[in-house]
């Protein structure tokens, strides 16, 4: 277990630079998730054409994991159906849980840098809050706790 | 006990190589690196007379107490009720019959919430805490408070991380019930001066609950001195076993407090009509009790008292100025709780690194420290914080360690800041 396979360099520029990062004032759905054990606190909203995810950002306050796993999470599904975006949230659970599955982690894109994470249990949470909340929104709940 | 001699220096001053052969876990290592451990403020590790003390008990003596008229049975009442008369002694109770073992700090809480508040509180009767408290000393009492329709009151902090006396005088009245407070402050380490405190109380009859979790380990403790009606602490703070921990009550007040949980060996006679309870403190010591952590704690208190706990303090107070020291010296970091008056804690944050990766960097580099809300969220709101990291030390702690630390901390801001 290498910190670098955690803290990759699209992890760490995606925490310094996190992509959509900004309130949508119009979205059609929104979710706050809130993980207690570190106080991770997101919020993701979402703007939806039909049954496509028009657009998709996110604001709140979190460690490095969190804040780059859902900066990552707002490229890969902008633009996707929400059957789509449904698919990728349990690729990601998979990719993030269970190391009995083989998961194509090339086929993820950037995503795929996010698998070191599976090798630090206490960080699991971190990196899928933002999915967890993302679902929370689409389904129309209004929070989600990782807790 | 033997270790005394040779862990005191010729001067008075404690040797830490020394103290630090004494607990078996320091000399692991990891990730290949030695361990750094700085999270005693979580709970302490364990010198090897207290894991020998429980070993030798279950090897030699182990047996139901207060019951059986044979020989394991009364060596068994003997270790667990001597290890009663050794916590009187450390904390200055004037009986042992003030001495109630508990599961640890949180349950002693809820036992005087439940025994003394919830048989005689009511609307209009106020409850008055701290915001500096541990999540420990808030949820008892809310719990309590609806239960009866009693009132919590905090009394205010200032940014430096104490507790305003004045707001906290303001705050008492004829409606004030009881007062609990933190004698150290778990996440930030501010030494509360409770003397005055509870003088202001005393003056106007209320009694004053004291969660000396994190001041026992670290500092003497005189109940009576303090003149506080209950203190409440736990054993794995202050290198005894987990599940262990003691409810200090006076006597007047605890003799007039029902039972809190009803059972074995705390009765005196039962019929279907009627039972007699048990005197104190086994009114409130229903069940088979935790023999082998009472007694572990017995030998842990043993293990402090030689050294000392004016040497315990002040090694822990020199290593505190050079943390305070060295860590000033990182770009971005900022000290939360900058009290006069400090245990060895120093809770930070790090510009543009979180506290959960500070954790995981440090972790990497063998240096475990504690990140998070420290179960005290209502301090974190009043700094505006989600969490901080917190390096809390201990008598056994050094100078390199702390250097280690530093460096960790370092590597955590190339990594991500």
């Amino acid at each position: 277990m290498d910190l670098k396979d955690l803290y990759r360099d699209i992890i760490v520029d995606h925490n310094r630079h996190p992509r959509n990062f900004r309130e949508i004032p119009d979205a059609d759905r929104r979710a706050d998730g809130f993980n207690p054990l570190c106080g991770d606190k997101l919020t993701v909203f979402v703007k939806l054409e039909g049954n496509r995810i028009a657009d998709v950002s996110f604001n709140g306050s979190g460690c490095a994991i969190s804040v780059a796993s859902a900066s990552l999470l707002t490229e890969s599904v902008k633009g996707k159906t929400i059957a789509e975006a449904a698919g990728l949230f349990s690729q990601m659970h998979q990719l993030l849980t269970r190391d009995d599955v083989d998961i194509d982690v090339a086929s993820l894109g950037k995503l795929g840098a996010l698998s070191g994470v599976r090798e630090f249990p206490a960080r699991v949470k971190c990196a899928s809050l933002c999915w967890h909340t993302l679902d929370a929104a689409l389904h129309q709940q209004e929070q989600v706790s990782t807790e | 006990m033997s270790a005394a001699h040779s862990v005191i220096s010729e001067t008075g001053v404690l040797d830490v190589a020394a103290i630090r052969r004494d607990f078996p876990v320091l000399a692991r290592t990891v990730r290949g690196l030695p361990l750094t451990y700085l999270d005693n403020a979580a709970s302490s590790q364990r010198p090897r007379a207290v894991i020998d003390a429980m070993s030798h008990y279950y090897e030699n003596s182990h047996a139901n107490v207060h019951r059986g008229v044979h020989t394991l049975s009364q060596e068994a009442t003997e270790l667990f009720e001597g290890a009663r008369a050794k916590v009187r002694r450390f904390i200055n109770a004037k009986s042992t019959q003030e001495v109630v073992f508990v599961r640890g700090t949180t349950e002693a809480i809820n036992l005087v919430a439940q025994s003394y508040g919830r048989p005689q509180f009511g609307p209009g009767d106020e409850i008055l805490v701290s915001w500096l408290e541990h999540h420990a000393n808030i949820v008892p009492w809310q719990m309590l408070c609806q239960q009866t329709g009693a009132t919590l009151k905090v009394a205010p902090i200032t940014q430096s991380g104490e507790v305003d006396f004045d707001a906290f005088a303001a705050l008492l009245s004829p409606r004030t019930k009881l007062v609990a407070l933190a004698h150290v402050s778990n996440a930030l380490g501010t030494v509360i001066p409770v003397h005055r405190f509870i003088a202001a109380a005393k003056v106007r009859g209320v009694p004053v609950l004291l969660d000396g979790a994190q001041a026992v380990p670290h500092m003497k403790v005189d109940v009576q001195a303090l003149d506080c009606d209950f203190y409440a602490f736990s054993g794995h703070k202050m290198c005894g076993p987990t599940g262990i921990g003691v409810l200090y009550g006076r006597e007047s007040l605890l003799n007039a407090m029902p039972p809190w949980q009803g059972g074995g060996d705390m009765i005196l006679a039962v019929s279907f009509e009627k039972t007699v309870y048990s005197g104190l403190p086994y009114k409130f010591e229903a069940g088979t009790p935790d023999i082998a952590g009472a007694i572990g704690l017995g030998a842990a208190i043993d293990y402090l008292e030689s050294l000392g706990m004016e040497r315990i303090a002040a090694a822990e107070q020199a290593l505190l100025v050079y943390a305070n020291e060295q860590l000033a010296t990182i770009p971005g970091l900022r000290f939360v709780g900058t009290a006069s008056e400090k245990a060895a804690v120093v809770s930070f944050t790090i510009d543009k690194v979180h506290p959960h990766d500070l954790g995981t960097i440090l972790d990497h580099e063998g240096v475990a420290i504690r990140t998070g809300h420290h179960c005290a969220m209502p301090v974190m709101e009043f700094f505006g914080l989600p969490a901080t990291a917190r390096a809390s030390f201990a008598f056994y702690n050094t100078r390199a360690e702390v250097d280690r630390l530093v460096a960790a901390l370092h590597t955590a801001r190339e990594m991500l800041g």
